[in-house]
This record gives C-alpha cells, sequence and structure tokens, in this order.
C-alpha cells in the first residue's frame, strides 16, 4: 500500500467523477471512439492490477473469503475505501486461509445488490464503508443474521449482534497534536483546513483546536488556531463549526493556496485534514522555508509521503487497516463479535505516529506532558471538547 | 468509410455470410445485434489482455497449446456466464427449484434486479431522446433527476396520506421537481437564446450542490444525524413490490413502460408530437407551418425533465429510500447513452435501457464471482454505441452488404448551431 494518504478521512468529492463522465459522454455523443478510449484506459490501468491479486488468490484458498462493498469513492479513494482494502489485505497475509474480493459501487443504488451478491457469494465477513452504506448493511444484517458484517466509520445505536461498527475518536490524538503545535509554534499561530465540512473530517480540527486552547490554558500562552471554530451551543458528540475548506480530496494546488493563506497570516504549523490535497500543502510549507511545520493526517507521514518528512512534526493517525484486520481475522477465526468498536487512545486505535526528524527537536518536557496529556484523556480528566477551554 | 459496403461486394460472399447479409438488409436491429457480439468480443480480448495468468499461458503456448487455449476459455467463459447468470438467470436456482420446491425468489433475483436497474435508464432515456429527436440537447438529466427525488422525498416525508393516495403524489412531485428543473434551461434559451446544452450542463453542478447543502440542513437532513444524509421515505410513500417482499421489481417498472407507451403515442399520434418531430427534422420548416419553436422548446425541457425526476423518483422511491450526496451517480449521462443506442426511438430506449442494466448488474456479479472489474461492463457498454455510431464498421467486420439496417445513427443536430 504506498498511497499517499490511504486512509479514513471521506469519500472524495463526486462531483469530479460525474464531470468527467459528464465529458466522457459528451465524447461519445459526438465521436463514439472516445468513450472507448476513457473506458480501456481506465479499465487497463486503474483497475486491473487489484483483480489480478483478488482472482489469483481465489484459487489455491477457498477457506474464508472476506469482502469489501466500497462507496461511491471506488476501491483507489486513498481514503477509507482503500484503508479497508489495506485492512483486508493484511489479513490474508497474515492468514493464508482468506482470500479477498471487492465490489465498487457507482451510485447509493448499488449498496444494496452489492452487498446482496457478496450474501450469494457467501462471504465470511462483508465490509462497507461509510454512513452512506449504514441503512443497507443493517438492513441486510437484520435480514442476514448469521451474515458477518464490519462497516468503517459508522455506530450503531442500538448495536447489532452481527455488525461490528468501526468508529474512530480521533479528536483524540487531534488534540494531542494540537497541544504539540502550539507547543512548537514561534509566531503564536497555527492552522489547520480541511477537505470537506464533513463530520469524520471536522473531528480532527475540532479536537487538533482544543489541544492548542488547552495549551494555552495550562501554559497561560495566546496561540491562536486558525482555519477551525467549533459553533457556539453545539449538541453532545457534534463536531460542527466554520472553518477553510478545500472541497476536493484530490486537487493539490487548493491544498497549496490555504496553506499559503494560513502561512500569509501567520501560521507556522499547518495541519490538512484533507487526504493527499494535504500534499499542495506540504509543498507551499517546504517552499516557506526554515520555521515552517506541518502535522499529518490519517497515516505516519514519513510513510505515506516521506518526500515531506522532514516537515512532519508528527501524524495523527486513525487506525482503519488494523481494526479492519483485526475483524476480518477474527471472523475467520470464528472469534467475531459484533457492537460498536470505538478506536481511541485507550485502544491505540487512533494515535499520533513516531516524531521521526522531530524527535530530537521537541523538548523533553513537551513530550512528557503529551505523555500525560494521552494518560488524562484516557482517565476521562481532559475534555477534547474545545467548548471547554477559552479561545485565544 | 464510406466506401467500405462498396468495395466489399465485389468479393465472393462467404457462404455462412449470406443469411446474415439477407438480414441486415431488412433489420436495423441486426446491427445493433452485432454491434453487441463485436463488443462482448473486444471485451474478452480485455479480459484475456488483464488476466497474468492467461497471458502467461499464451506466452508458452508453443509448449503448451492445450492450456493456453483452456485457460483463455475459461478466464472469459467464467465473465460472461458470471455476467449471464448474475443479469438474467441462473441454472444452478433453477435445478434448486426443480429439486427442492422452493427458491423461486433466488431464481427470479436476477431478472428482477436487470428490470430495477433499467426502471431509471429507462425513463430518463426517453426524456434525452424526446429531446434529442426534437433537437434540443438535454444533458441535464442528471440534475433533473436530482430535483425530481428532493420534490418527491419532500412530499414523500412532509405529508401524511393513506399509500394509494400517497404514492402517486410522491410520483406527481417527482415529476415536476424534475418538470422544473427542465423549464429553466428551456426558458433560459427561448427567452435569450441561451443554448441548452451549456445551460443544463451547468445546472447539473447547481442541483448537484444543492442536494449537498440541503442534505446538511433541515428539514431534509436525518433528524439525529451530522452526516449529509436525508431523512428516509416513510412505508406510505414507498413503490409496492409487484412480485412479493424478496423481489425489488416495484411499481417504477410500471411507470416505465407506461412511460415508454405514453411516449410513442405522444410522438407518433398527437398534434404536439407531430410538431416537435417538425421541428426536430427541420426547424425552418416547422417556424414556415407557423409551429412556435420556442414553446416548443421549453415544452421538450419540462417534458424532459419531468421523464428524468421520474427516474429519480423510481429508484428513491422504489429501492433507495434515501439521498445522500452525489445521488444517481451516472444515470443521468448514461441515459444519454441509452437514447442514442435506441435510436431516440420509445421502443428502442425501452430495450436500451434493458440491455443497460443487464450490463450493470451482469457487471457486479461479474466482479463477485470473477474479481473482474465492473468496468468492463462499462467499456462493453461504451463499445456497443460505438459500434452502433459506426455501422459501416460492423457491416465491414461481418462483410454485410449495405442496406437498410446500416443507416447511421440519427441524430437531429440542428441544437447544436443554436
Amino acid at each position: 500500500m504506498n498511497d499517499l494518504s490511504q486512509t479514513g478521512l471521506v469519500r472524495r468529492a463526486k462531483h469530479v467523477r460525474v464531470r468527467a463522465k459528464a465529458a466522457a459522454v459528451l465524447a461519445a455523443a459526438t465521436l463514439g471512439a472516445t468513450s472507448f478510449a476513457v473506458g480501456v484506459a481506465s479499465a487497463s490501468t486503474s483497475s486491473t492490477p487489484r483483480a489480478r491479486v483478488a482472482s489469483a488468490r481465489v484459487d489455491h484458498a477457498k477457506k474464508f473469503l472476506a469482502c469489501e462493498v466500497t462507496d461511491t469513492g471506488g476501491i483507489n479513494d486513498r481514503s477509507f475505501n482503500a484503508s479497508a482494502y489495506a485492512g483486508l489485505k493484511a489479513a490474508a497475509a497474515a492468514d493464508p486461509a482468506i482470500s479477498y474480493r471487492f465490489l465498487s459501487s457507482t451510485s447509493t443504488s448499488d449498496y444494496q445488490p452489492n452487498i446482496a451478491d457478496f450474501i450469494n457469494e457467501k462471504c465470511g465477513i462483508i465490509i462497507t464503508v461509510g454512513f452512506d452504506m449504514a441503512d443497507a448493511t443493517q438492513a441486510a444484517a437484520k435480514a442476514h443474521p448469521n451474515q458477518r458484517f464490519a462497516i468503517v466509520d459508522y455506530t450503531y445505536s442500538p448495536s447489532l449482534k452481527n455488525v461490528l461498527a468501526l468508529h474512530y475518536d480521533t479528536n483524540e490524538d487531534g488534540f494531542l497534536g494540537g497541544y504539540l503545535a502550539a507547543a512548537m509554534s514561534t509566531t503564536g499561530k497555527v492552522g489547520t483546513f480541511g477537505g470537506q465540512d464533513i463530520p469524520t473530517v471536522t473531528i480532527y480540527m475540532d479536537g487538533w483546536v482544543a489541544g492548542v486552547r488547552y495549551y494555552d490554558k495550562v501554559n497561560h500562552k495566546h496561540v491562536v488556531a486558525l482555519g477551525w471554530t467549533p459553533a457556539a451551543k453545539r449538541a453532545p458528540g457534534s463536531f460542527a463549526g466554520n472553518g477553510l475548506f478545500t472541497n476536493d480530496f484530490t486537487n493539490q494546488n487548493l491544498g497549496k493556496q490555504d496553506a499559503e493563506t494560513l502561512m500569509a497570516q501567520g501560521a507556522d504549523v499547518i495541519f490538512p485534514v484533507a487526504g493527499s490535497v494535504g500534499l499542495g500543502a506540504a509543498a507551499a510549507v517546504k517552499q516557506a522555508g526554515a520555521g515552517h511545520y506541518m502535522e499529518w493526517v490519517d497515516t505516519d507521514g514519513c510513510v505515506s509521503a516521506p518526500q515531506y518528512c522532514s516537515l512532519f512534526i508528527t501524524s495523527v493517525t486513525k487506525g482503519i487497516v488494523p481494526s479492519v484486520e483485526t475483524a476480518t481475522l477474527a471472523a475467520a477465526r470464528g472469534t467475531f463479535h459484533g457492537g460498536n468498536y470505538i478506536g481511541d487512545l485507550a485502544n491505540n486505535g487512533v494515535s499520533l505516529s513516531p516524531f521521526h526528524d522531530f524527535a530530537s527537536k521537541i523538548p523533553a518536557s513537551v513530550k512528557s506532558a503529551l505523555v500525560s496529556l494521552r494518560a488524562g484523556i484516557i482517565a476521562g480528566k481532559i475534555s477534547t471538547d474545545p467548548d471547554s477551554y477559552p479561545a485565544s | 468509410m464510406t466506401s467500405g459496403g462498396e468495395a466489399a461486394a465485389p468479393r465472393a460472399p462467404r457462404a455462412w455470410t449470406v443469411p446474415l447479409r439477407k438480414l441486415a438488409q431488412a433489420n436495423v436491429a441486426v446491427v445493433t445485434l452485432l454491434s453487441v457480439v463485436s463488443a462482448l468480443v473486444l471485451g474478452a480480448v480485455l479480459i484475456i489482455a488483464t488476466t497474468p495468468a492467461v497471458l502467461h499461458a499464451i506466452g508458452h503456448i508453443g509448449s503448451h497449446p492445450g492450456r493456453a487455449l483452456g485457460l483463455t476459455g475459461a478466464a472469459v467463459g467464467d465473465a460472461y456466464w458470471a455476467m449471464f447468470s448474475g443479469a438474467i438467470f441462473s441454472p444452478s436456482a433453477l435445478g434448486h427449484v426443480v429439486s427442492t420446491g422452493h427458491g423461486w425468489v433466488a431464481l427470479f433475483t436476477p431478472l428482477s434486479e436487470t428490470l430495477v436497474s433499467a426502471t431509471p435508464l429507462v425513463l430518463a432515456g426517453l426524456g434525452v431522446a424526446i429531446g434529442f429527436s426534437t433537437g434540443v440537447f438535454n444533458i441535464g438529466a442528471q440534475g433533473q433527476l436530482i430535483a425530481g427525488a428532493l420534490a418527491a422525498l419532500y412530499v414523500g416525508f412532509e405529508v401524511q396520506l393513506p399509500i394509494g393516495i400517497h404514492v402517486p403524489l410522491v410520483l406527481l412531485a417527482g415529476a415536476a421537481g424534475g418538470a422544473a428543473a427542465g423549464f429553466v434551461p428551456g426558458f433560459l434559451k427561448a427567452r435569450t437564446g441561451a443554448h441548452e446544452v451549456i445551460t443544463t450542463i451547468m445546472f447539473n453542478y447547481v442541483m448537484l450542490n444543492l442536494l449537498d447543502y440541503l442534505l446538511s440542513v433541515s428539514p431534509f437532513q436525518q433528524p439525529g444525524q451530522s452526516n449529509a444524509i436525508s431523512r428516509t421515505m416513510p412505508a406510505t410513500a414507498r413503490l409496492p413490490h409487484l412480485f412479493g417482499s424478496g423481489l425489488r421489481a416495484n411499481l417504477g417498472l410500471l411507470v416505465a413502460l407506461a412511460a415508454v407507451a405514453g411516449a410513442a403515442w405522444f410522438t407518433r399520434r398527437s398534434t404536439l408530437g407531430f410538431s416537435f418531430r417538425v421541428i426536430g427534422l427541420n426547424p425552418a420548416a416547422g417556424k414556415t407551418a407557423g409551429i412556435d419553436a420556442r414553446r416548443v422548446t421549453v415544452l421538450v425541457l419540462v417534458i424532459s425533465g419531468a421523464l428524468a425526476g421520474l427516474a429519480g423518483t423510481a429508484s428513491l422511491a422504489g429501492t433507495d429510500f434515501f439521498l445522500s450526496s452525489g445521488y444517481g451517480g451516472n444515470i443521468g449521462f448514461d441515459a444519454i447513452t441509452v437514447a442514442l443506442l435506441g435510436r431516440n426511438r420509445p421502443v428502442g430506449v425501452l430495450f436500451a435501457g434493458l440491455l443497460f442494466g443487464a450490463l450493470d448488474v451482469g457487471g457486479r456479479n461479474m466482479q463477485a464471482v470473477t474479481g473482474i472489474p465492473l468496468d468492463l461492463a462499462s467499456v462493453i457498454q461504451a463499445l456497443i454505441v460505438m459500434f452502433v455510431a459506426t455501422p459501416v464498421l460492423v457491416r465491414e467486420i461481418f462483410r454485410l452488404r449495405g442496406g437498410g439496417g446500416g443507416s447511421s445513427l440519427q441524430l437531429a443536430t440542428g441544437g447544436w448551431g443554436g
């Protein structure tokens, strides 16, 4: 998995796909041949290598089949679809009896039939992805009580017996990331931006801003967090607010622009929560030169984007790959239990990555503060809600 | 390319092509059928070219010819068999029914799924086709579909009525929503001359973003949700199933069939439909004959939008029951290809929609069973349209004499010039 940002943020903006399709169809209407070329190109470049892996595995190991139905972002979304698939691959690598497949959805209408197809294929576990598929997954789970499911980035209440719902409290490690960013800032300003105003993105930004505010409160400092303002009077568990968003998870130029905007306002630590759009931010931070840093999101940036490792103070990660792998292995071994799984600091479902190049640059006092903060959050003594602290 | 038919003529016809040639001279459908066959053959080449095990075996065809041929046949055969059994009928399910007397639902699931998948394609395709045959290029079916679905959903959750009244009202609302979205570009064209290709395409983005906005605010957003997902259709607003609760085929199918019949009657028998056709064939003659071309433009886009709105409603109230970002996927654009393949005729659109629905459903099963990506089904769809659009190529491949079946895909092109 060498995808740049492989994980669980979000679906990428769909209108990009629609726009491409519109262009292809227009071309087909006039030429016909163009759409052929587009189709062939997409079939022979993007999708087939995966199919090879899948079908090659099916031949010799048929004991346990693990299946993923993607949402409309597709299997190569560099986000949670790709991460869940990486989880299946990891499970197959750990247990040769496991083979795996995926089925892509091109619209919400595909969810029910795709899940039904995999039930017919006698998949040992079916992984679905995102809140979009929550209803379809629940309906299929109730109709087929012996079929095991796992759904990424969702929780059911009440929980379901045969569905493991995987949810990640990324505001907890976001909080640590915000604290660290504030501690490393020399200009007294740090900035974040998101790919889209949706809870799986804003939960990161929210926790991050809370961390900055907490830093100010306990250290009597006035570091300002730009790019995210939590909404007043929110319902518990809501991550609503106003912020800076690219509304795109693929166009790196937008990330570059947003990072430049934040740095122009004085921010010297940037935290993009926008998948591969963050690479544009990294380019801008690199261009800005000494004294400008970043924090990466979802995965360890020094692994997924090693060319920018020297800029990354740390990464605020989310463990979709290991949790899908664990769920798959449990299903294969007969130890699967449904319910809700919450990935948090306590179970290492979310965590700050190693500091890599910054290991020697972060003051020991800050490192020890992070350790005790982590313990405090786990113990429930430190709130990750930014409303608990005054804004600078 | 135009001389292809003549160039082939002097050659001695091959014996096996004689019946085909006779058929082709009489039947448009044969060229379409041969286009499907050609597309499947090219699809087979793609399957072979993207399956390493098969390629490897072919590389050693000198030493193990049997193995190479066997693997090739198996790869292609498995894929197409999975497509067929997923979309039409599976003999193993029939066997199960014969031996146990149960499993009727499983037997008819593939067909039911094909019908479900075809329903919105047929409805939206009809809308696009009526536009094309009038020289109006409605590329905005996607936006009109979303507008229709939004209106239908609103009437669905906002009004409490018994099912017998609620369902027709939801369908009406869906048609009205789509019609409203079609009216705007139509009005702009009639009043200002703004080209409908541009305005309808742009309206798609307006609707996509409007949908995104509405999904995260009241009253559309699902209560208790902070995600962009809509409320669900209440039971009284859902289209009843036609063949029992196990099969998803629903009333939307009958709506689509009624729309096909209605469109056929409309274009062939009604006065308004006649004026549509005249404007499509020769706008100048139509104007001379006293047909109000601007009125026709607005009406065509309204009708076209209403059909696209019904397509969105059929999916929403028939199978999906909620809206989310990017609703409808590519249906609005696939509708354009369906209209082209159906040669803009209502019955043609029906069959084209069924074929595309079957390829969608079959492609899904193919990916589930063999792991060959769904994209192959899209490639085959595109190839079919390409072959249909170039009948000369098909005639040349199958050594057919040019005849009535070879007429090129007919597109009224008046609209492109404004």
